[in-house]
């Protein structure tokens, strides 16, 4: 790739009214054309150079933050933009993307609670005969489970043994 | 004494599960606006043998095509096009400047246009640099970047070479040199297309 920014190039005019601080208070919302997702007020090349110049100049000409970011949208593109109006791409990735996630993933987590709850009811239900006296187990507990702790108990007392 | 076993789960039998529908309708919705950013972020630059993008270019002032102050690729067809790529802040495209100037008017007669496009630059200084090189061949600006994003351009210079059949003939990145330009025109010229 060549991609060279060395050069000094005849500038735009420059208002001295205009600070840098203002300058770059936009130049941070905008990114470098050539250096991927380098903020421009921090980014060396002569391409971010011109481009604050040019900030420079529009805020001298009295336009306002948001016309400018208008500007270099419509010129250079949304993706130079760090706050992208929500229209094409930048409407899906950044917005309805983010909200399918989330709503997919806060379905799944129902969908998983729910499931986690019917366990035991699951197990309950294949265990338990509808006439079973209630006397078969100490608490009310269900055959299988009782069964299952038994076995368990039987278990920790052979390895305490 | 017979004992019958309770079902676990009582299912609706024959009742459409909206939660199932549901989260089957948001994973293909998740898939498919990933595999289209995917797509989209995974774009590779149209190569030799691959039709060229078409495109709309506004020019600056004072320059046409066919004293149209905007054109369209598609409008080309039948010429050999050569597209390049360029900005007044890159220092190897002042290397190639003069030589595409010069090529374009030997071959401006010659069904051969030279379209220059100014990637990401300013236009009070594509102008001076325009100015400075005497550049008389269409350019224009990229408005939005669509163009080079069509062309899925790494940087500047890049320069693609479109045959009379609008297919991509050659593509070079980095500064041209007069043997490799001409070599590849005349190629152009005698395929047709």
């Amino acid at each position: 790739m060549l991609l060279t920014t060395a050069v000094a190039l005849p500038a735009l005019a420059q208002d001295n009214n205009v600070t840098d601080d203002e300058v770059n208070e936009i130049a941070r919302d905008v990114y470098c054309p050539v250096c991927e997702s380098t903020p421009l007020d921090v980014c060396q090349t002569q391409a971010c150079a011109d481009w604050r110049e040019l900030i420079r100049t529009k805020l001298a000409e009295g336009q306002s933050k948001q016309e400018i970011f208008d500007y270099f949208g419509r010129q250079y593109g949304d993706g130079v933009l760090a706050n992208p109006p929500r229209r094409g791409i930048s409407l899906v990735m950044l917005w309805i993307l983010p909200v399918v996630v989330i709503l997919l993933g806060a379905l799944l987590f129902s969908v998983a609670m729910r499931r986690l709850s019917a366990v035991p009811a699951s197990a309950e239900g294949t265990a338990v005969f509808t006439d079973a006296p209630a006397v078969q187990t100490k608490q009310n507990t269900p055959l299988a489970a009782d069964d299952y702790l038994t076995r368990i108990e039987d278990e920790l007392g052979k390895k305490d043994e | 004494m017979t004992q019958t076993p309770v079902p676990a789960e009582t299912g609706k039998a024959g009742g459409i599960r909206w939660g199932t529908v549901l989260l089957w309708a948001s994973l293909l919705t998740l898939l498919a606006l990933l595999g289209w950013a995917l797509i989209r972020t995974n774009a590779t630059r149209p190569e030799a043998g691959q039709p060229a993008p078409d495109f709309d270019i506004e020019f600056f002032d004072g320059y046409t095509w066919q004293d149209m102050p905007a054109a369209n690729l598609s409008d080309m067809r039948g010429n050999v096009v050569v597209l390049n790529f360029w900005a007044a802040w890159c220092v190897e495209c002042r290397l190639e400047a003069e030589l595409i100037e010069n090529a374009w008017r030997q071959y401006q007669n010659d069904d051969v246009i030279f379209l220059g496009v100014a990637y990401a630059d300013v236009e009070p200084n594509s102008i001076a640099y325009m100015k400075e090189f005497g550049i008389s061949y269409p350019n224009g600006p990229d408005l939005g970047t669509d163009i080079s994003d069509s062309y899925e351009i790494t940087g500047v210079p890049e320069t693609f070479f479109i045959g009379k059949d609008g297919v991509i003939g050659h593509v070079q990145i980095g500064p041209l040199n007069e043997t490799m330009l001409n070599g590849v025109i005349q190629r152009l010229l005698q395929e047709g297309g």
